[in-house]
């Protein structure tokens, strides 16, 4: 049973972000301040309007030093989500729900890290996991053997996709095609003016076996920062309201990081499915009426999965959906406009929780006609959280 | 390429026993104990640093040695073997007839035998106690601190040998000490194979080792493959966990499993490349016969494998008491 008590309650009235660079050449902490400084701006409003901020727990900067170097005076509200890329649209919904009950005005959910320049995830178990906890125990059972990064992690179910519904490299790499035909054409994006065809995604090199280079995400420096009010409030802002139509995490059964090798079905992903139906029972939309979506691309197979969780298509033929060209600007779902994590930045997603702001004010650099409602999901293998954004009724 | 089929085992009870003998050798004397032919003096410290290009003057001259509150001029501290050296006669005599015998020669010989034939220096750290002076005699006893399992290496497979060097002066005071660390190795493991060694497991990512799971790495240390079994409801589960997700029962033993299952998924790694592995990297994702799955290694060509094939349970030691499941192609066996 979900409740739709949430639903429409509060709106990201403003957005912000750094550039998107491989070296920023400042630190984490001043790339957060200036994200959430341009998302205030963005908003009409001012550090001193603040009383919550949300973010992840992987997050380097807290809230406390973001608030006192910006000279936010008081924060009541303050909350983290932990599983990485998989919290991106969960701030949003921690936001959402604070403003809706009154616990807080104004929230700034925030992003913040110097991922290619600084600590890369994609190296391996970064020096923190170290400790002997029930955290880390799930290591035990896969590093020692060597699948040690998200997209050695990730291969195994990639492999067990193409086995089971006949998906090649191809149709993945056609993921990877249209995010950065769509970054080619936004000029935030890292990838901008660069497009990739399929055969180069076929040429490039391996990662791990069934994954290209290109079919893993880039890395990147930069902050991204999104201002949540109530949507009474967001109406007497300068900007359009992106209302929070639904926001839900999920968290599936014998969940792991990454790893949750043990589920009957590899080619299921039950907590995306979760979020599903939370969200179509939340708003009462269903996958017919997204307009257009963001869906999360650190690594290529997992769109076609997510295409399938969020029933756009049956089983097994997300592959045939994207060779349809459904996922193009003129197709029936209108996807990663800016480029993906592939295409614009990795910024844990939060990149295209402002991209999905941006459909809805129809202000994307590859605006399709007509969105109303735009899906916005977040990283997949892990605990994850969606959002559905709106153009206010 | 497997490390296995080399005439001496690699791993295994008998590698076991070879190190065990080795380490008979651990905490014994080396060599007897060795007396400086010259007291420290000045014209070898002259050649010494004449040859080295260090004008530092306290090594050579009396007065600007004093006026930096010292006794007198000093030896250089890398000089500290060169002292206790056998010299061109001993090690010419030895080269030509063997080295007198010692534990340290008993232990070599014992390598050699074994096929390790090749040394060389690995590391040579040295703690200086005090500063040596003119006149200093000194006397240096070595001991055999540590011999390491077999590692492969660059070089070839073999045993790093570590020796500690204590050096004391007339009054038994010390004044320094040497680690001083050398490799016996087999080269003959890289050059007829044509391969570059295989990395060596020992720099594998280890499993955090915990209450909740050592019974599974104790097993498999033991090279049996359990699987964690609900005692109430009679549930299998892996990985294993306190507690039973069905009925809830904290209550579960082990079972005994027969070691074959099919390949359910599999990756083959190729970046980024860490320690102890050899890439490409094949890891497997294995349905076992009782229904439980885990992840192993792969000790089958990277270009058999596929989702449904046949596995068998293998083993391979990480060292120091680290054993964990690889499993080999069953087709290729029948």
């Amino acid at each position: 049973m979900t409740s739709d008590f949430l639903s429409g309650k509060a709106a990201i009235a403003g957005i912000g972000a750094t550039e998107f660079s491989k070296d920023s050449g400042r630190s984490e902490l001043q790339l957060a301040i200036e994200a959430v400084g341009a998302a205030l701006t963005d908003a009409g409003l001012t550090p001193a309007d603040v009383d919550g901020l949300t973010t992840f727990t992987m997050e380097t900067n807290p809230e406390n030093m973001v608030a006192r170097s910006m000279g936010i005076p008081e924060l009541k509200f303050f909350s983290r989500i932990p599983y990485g890329g998989g919290g991106a649209c969960a701030p949003i919904q921690q936001a959402a729900m604070a403003v809706a009950t009154g616990v807080a005005d104004v929230v700034v959910a925030y992003r913040a890290f110097n991922e290619r320049s600084g600590v890369r995830f994609g190296q391996g178990p970064p020096p923190a996991k170290t400790q002997a906890t029930s955290d880390n125990e799930y290591r035990s059972w896969v590093n020692p053997y060597g699948l040690l990064t998200p997209a050695q992690q990730t291969a195994m179910f990639a492999r067990r996709y193409m086995h089971a519904y006949g998906a090649t490299s191809e149709d993945y790499g056609r993921v990877a095609v249209l995010a950065r035909k769509h970054a080619a054409k936004n000029p935030h994006a890292w990838f901008y003016g660069k497009p990739l065809t399929l055969a180069e995604h076929q040429a490039s090199r391996w990662i791990a076996e069934p994954l290209h280079l290109f079919d893993c995400c880039q890395e990147t420096d930069g902050g991204q920062a999104m201002v949540i009010v109530s949507a009474e409030r967001a109406r007497d802002l300068p900007q359009p309201a992106a209302v929070i139509t639904a926001a839900a995490q999920g968290l599936g059964p014998d969940q792991y990081q990454m790893v949750s090798y043990y589920r009957d079905d590899l080619t299921r992903i039950p907590e995306v499915e979760l979020c599903a139906r939370q969200l179509w029972a939340q708003s009462g939309l269903g996958p017919g009426e997204m307009d257009a979506a963001v869906l999360y691309d650190h690594f290529t197979p997992y769109v076609l999965n997510q295409l399938e969780e969020y029933g756009f298509c049956g089983r097994g033929e997300a592959k045939d959906f994207i060779a349809d060209g459904n996922l193009e600007l003129d197709g029936r779902l209108p996807t990663n406009t800016h480029g993906g994590q592939i295409g614009e930045a990795y910024l844990h997603g939060t990149n295209g929780v402002a991209e999905g702001v941006r459909l809805i004010r129809g202000t994307s650099t590859n605006q399709p006609k007509g969105v109303s409602n735009v899906l916005v999901t977040a990283g997949v293998g892990v605990p994850t959280s969606a959002l559905i954004l709106s153009t206010a009724r | 390429m497997s490390a296995t089929t080399q005439q001496r085992p690699a791993a295994g009870p008998d590698a076991e026993e070879f190190l065990t003998q080795l380490r008979t050798f651990v905490g014994q004397q080396a060599t007897p104990v060795r007396y400086a032919q010259d007291a420290v003096n000045p014209a070898m410290i002259r050649h010494f640093v004449e040859a080295m290009g260090d004008e530092n003057p306290v090594y050579t001259d009396e007065t600007a040695a004093r006026s930096t509150g010292r006794s007198g001029i000093v030896a250089p501290p890398p000089m500290l073997s060169s002292w206790l050296m056998v010299g061109y006669k001993a090690h010419t005599a030895a080269a030509e007839h063997g080295a007198p015998d010692s534990p340290m020669t008993r232990l070599l010989n014992l390598l050699g035998d074994a096929g390790y034939v090749g040394v060389v220096a690995t590391n040579d750290e040295q703690e200086y106690v005090r500063e040596l002076r003119i006149g200093d005699r000194l006397k240096m006893t070595a001991v055999i601190e540590d011999v390491s399992p077999r590692k492969v290496t660059g070089l070839g497979a073999g045993h790093f040998i570590t020796t500690l060097r204590t050096y004391t002066d007339a009054d038994d005071q010390v004044v320094a000490r040497q680690r001083f660390r050398i490799l016996r190795f087999d080269p003959t493991v890289t050059k007829s194979s044509g391969q570059p060694a295989a990395a060596d497991p020992g720099l594998r990512h280890r499993p955090f080792v915990m209450r909740d799971n050592q019974f599974w790495f104790d097993a498999a240390r033991e090279r049996r493959l359990v699987i964690q079994t609900c005692s109430d409801c009679g549930q299998l589960r892996h990985p294993p966990g306190p507690s039973c997700p069905q009925c809830g029962s904290f209550a579960w033993h082990e079972t005994a499993a027969a070691g074959r299952g099919t390949v359910h998924s599999y990756v083959t790694s190729h970046h980024p490349k860490a320690p102890g592995y050899d890439y490409p990297l094949t890891v497997l994702l294995v349905d076992l016969e009782e229904g439980t799955r885990l992840v192993a290694d792969y000790s089958g060509d990277p270009e058999t494998v596929r989702v449904g094939l046949p596995v068998e349970v293998d083993w391979l030691d990480y060292g120091g008491d680290v054993t964990l499941p690889r499993f080999r192609n069953r087709e290729e066996q029948s």
